[in-house]
C-alpha cells in the first residue's frame, strides 16, 4: 500500500465516525453556555424556592384547657402559639371553641369562617349554632355549614394527657 | 450652543440616524386626533406607557423611604405619606396611577380589538400585548401588599386563596407566592422584590419588544 492509499483510507473511514470542526465548536460552546447558564441560573432558583422545600416542624401541641372544664356546651378558650417566620418569632393568641359530643369525645373548631374569613362565634341568637355576623353563615355544633359558607369549619388535633386538653395543628373537619 | 455641542458630538458619533430612526416618521392621517376628533382613542397606548413611566419613577423615589418588613413598613408608609415634603403627592401618584394604568391599558384594548389591529400581520403583538396585561396585574397585586395595613393583608390572603384553587399545583404556587405558610415577614421581602425588580424588569423588555414591532409593522390602517 502506498503511503497516498493509507492516507486516503484512512480519511474516508474517519469522516464517519468523527464529527466536523464546526459541529464540534458548537457542541462545546453550547455545553459550556449551558454549564454556564445553570451554574448562574441553579443556586437562584434553589434559593427563591427554598421556603417551600423546607421542612415542616410537624405543628406542635399546645396545653389549652383542662378535661373537666369541657362541656357539651361548646366554650371559647383562647391560647398562645409560639410562630417563626423565617427570622421572625412571635406567639400570636389562638382561639378555639372546644365541646364533647354525646359520646364523651373532645372536638375543638377554629372560629375562622369558611366563607371569607371572619369570625364566627357560638349561640348569638340562642340557636345552638355558630354564627358569622360578616354576611350571616351558619354552623351547626359539629361545625357543618347550614348557611352562606361553602365548607365545614376547621377542626384542631387533640391529644388528651394527663386531664389536661393539647390541641395542635388545624386540619380539615373530620365530623360532618 | 446646545446646536454646537450636537454637532460636535454628532461629527463624531453619527447619532442623526438614531433618532431619527426611533422619532422620525409620520403619523398618518387616520390616527390624527387633528385631522378627525375621533382619533383621540389611538392615544390610549401612549397613554399607558406615559403612567407606566410615571409609575416606574415615583416608585424608584418611594423606595428612598418604603423599607419592606413586617415592624416598619406601615410606619415608613405612614412617614413618607405624612412627614415627607410632597410625600402625599408622590405616594398619591403611584397610587392612584397605579389603577389609572389599568384604566389606560383597558382602553388601549379595546381600541385594537375594535379596530382589528389585531388580525395579520400583527398577531404576536396582541399576544406581547396580554402578556404586559398580566405583568401589569402582578405589579398591582405585589403592590397592594407593600403599604402592610389591614386592607393590603386580606387583599394578599384573598389573592393567594384564589391562586391556592388552581388544580394540582394551586398549593405549591400559594407557597411560593407566600414564601411559607402565612402571609408573613418572608411574604413582605418576595412581594417587595418581584414589585420593584422582577416585574418591572419583565414590564421593560415586554414593551421593547411591542414598541419594536409597531416600528417594523407601522400602525394599522384606517377602518
Ligand atoms: C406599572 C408599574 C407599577 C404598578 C402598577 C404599581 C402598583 C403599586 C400599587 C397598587 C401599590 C400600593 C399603593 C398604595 O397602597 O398606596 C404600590 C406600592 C409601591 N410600589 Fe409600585 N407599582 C409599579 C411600579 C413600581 C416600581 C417600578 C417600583 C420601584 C422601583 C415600585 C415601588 C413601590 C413601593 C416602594 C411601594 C410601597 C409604597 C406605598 O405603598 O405607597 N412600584 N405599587
Ligand atoms: S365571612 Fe363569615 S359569612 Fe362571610
Amino acid at each position: 500500500m502506498s503511503n497516498r492509499e493509507q492516507h486516503e483510507q484512512s480519511h474516508s473511514s474517519a469522516k464517519k465516525k468523527t464529527m466536523s470542526r464546526r459541529q464540534f465548536l458548537s457542541y462545546t460552546l453550547g455545553g459550556a453556555g449551558a454549564f454556564m447558564v445553570g451554574g448562574v441560573a441553579l443556586p437562584m432558583i434553589r434559593f427563591a424556592i427554598d421556603p417551600v422545600l423546607q421542612k415542616k416542624t410537624g405543628g406542635t401541641f399546645v396545653k389549652v384547657a383542662q378535661e373537666s372544664e369541657i362541656t357539651t356546651e361548646p366554650k371559647e378558650f383562647k391560647y398562645q402559639i409560639h410562630q417563626v417566620d423565617g427570622w421572625y418569632e412571635s406567639d400570636p393568641v389562638r382561639t378555639a371553641w372546644i365541646a364533647r359530643d354525646q359520646n364523651g369525645v373532645i372536638f375543638a373548631l377554629s372560629p375562622i369562617c369558611k366563607h371569607l374569613g371572619c369570625t364566627v362565634n357560638w349561640n348569638t341568637h340562642n340557636d345552638n349554632q355558630y354564627f358569622c355576623p360578616c354576611h350571616e353563615a351558619k354552623y351547626s355544633i359539629d361545625g357543618k355549614n347550614l348557611k352562606v359558607a361553602p365548607a365545614p369549619l376547621d377542626e384542631y388535633e387533640v391529644e388528651l394527657r394527663d386531664g389536661w386538653v393539647y390541641l395542635g395543628p388545624v386540619k380539615p373537619n373530620s365530623r360532618v | 450652543m446646545f446646536k454646537a455641542i450636537y454637532n460636535w458630538i454628532d461629527e463624531r458619533l453619527d447619532i442623526t440616524p438614531m433618532w431619527r430612526d426611533v422619532a422620525d416618521h409620520e403619523v398618518p392621517e387616520h390616527v390624527n386626533p387633528a385631522h378627525h376628533f375621533s382619533a383621540f382613542v389611538y392615544c390610549f397606548g401612549g397613554l399607558t406607557f406615559f403612567i407606566t413611566v410615571i409609575q416606574i419613577l415615583s416608585g424608584m423615589f418611594l423606595t428612598m423611604y418604603y423599607v419592606p418588613d413586617i415592624i416598619n413598613a406601615y410606619a415608613s408608609v405612614d412617614y413618607l405619606q405624612h412627614k415627607v415634603a410632597f410625600g402625599a403627592i408622590v405616594r398619591g401618584m403611584h397610587h392612584w396611577g397605579a389603577s389609572l394604568v389599568i384604566v389606560m391599558m383597558f382602553l388601549h384594548t379595546l381600541r385594537v380589538f375594535f379596530t382589528g389591529a389585531y388580525k395579520h400581520p400583527r398577531e404576536m403583538n396582541w399576544v406581547v400585548g396580554m402578556l404586559i396585561f398580566f405583568v401589569m396585574l402582578g405589579l398591582g397585586f405585589t403592590g397592594y401588599l407593600l403599604p402592610w395595613d389591614n386592607k393590603a393583608y386580606f387583599a394578599t390572603q384573598v389573592g393567594i386563596q384564589i391562586a391556592e384553587s388552581v388544580p394540582y399545583i394551586g398549593p405549591f404556587i400559594a407557597e411560593l407566592l407566600r414564601g411559607g405558610d402565612i402571609v408573613g415577614a418572608q411574604t413582605l421581602t418576595r412581594f417587595f422584590a418581584i414589585h420593584v425588580f422582577f416585574l418591572p424588569g419583565a414590564l421593560l423588555a415586554l414593551l421593547a419588544v411591542h414598541f419594536i414591532m409597531i416600528r417594523r409593522q407601522g400602525i394599522s390602517g384606517p377602518l
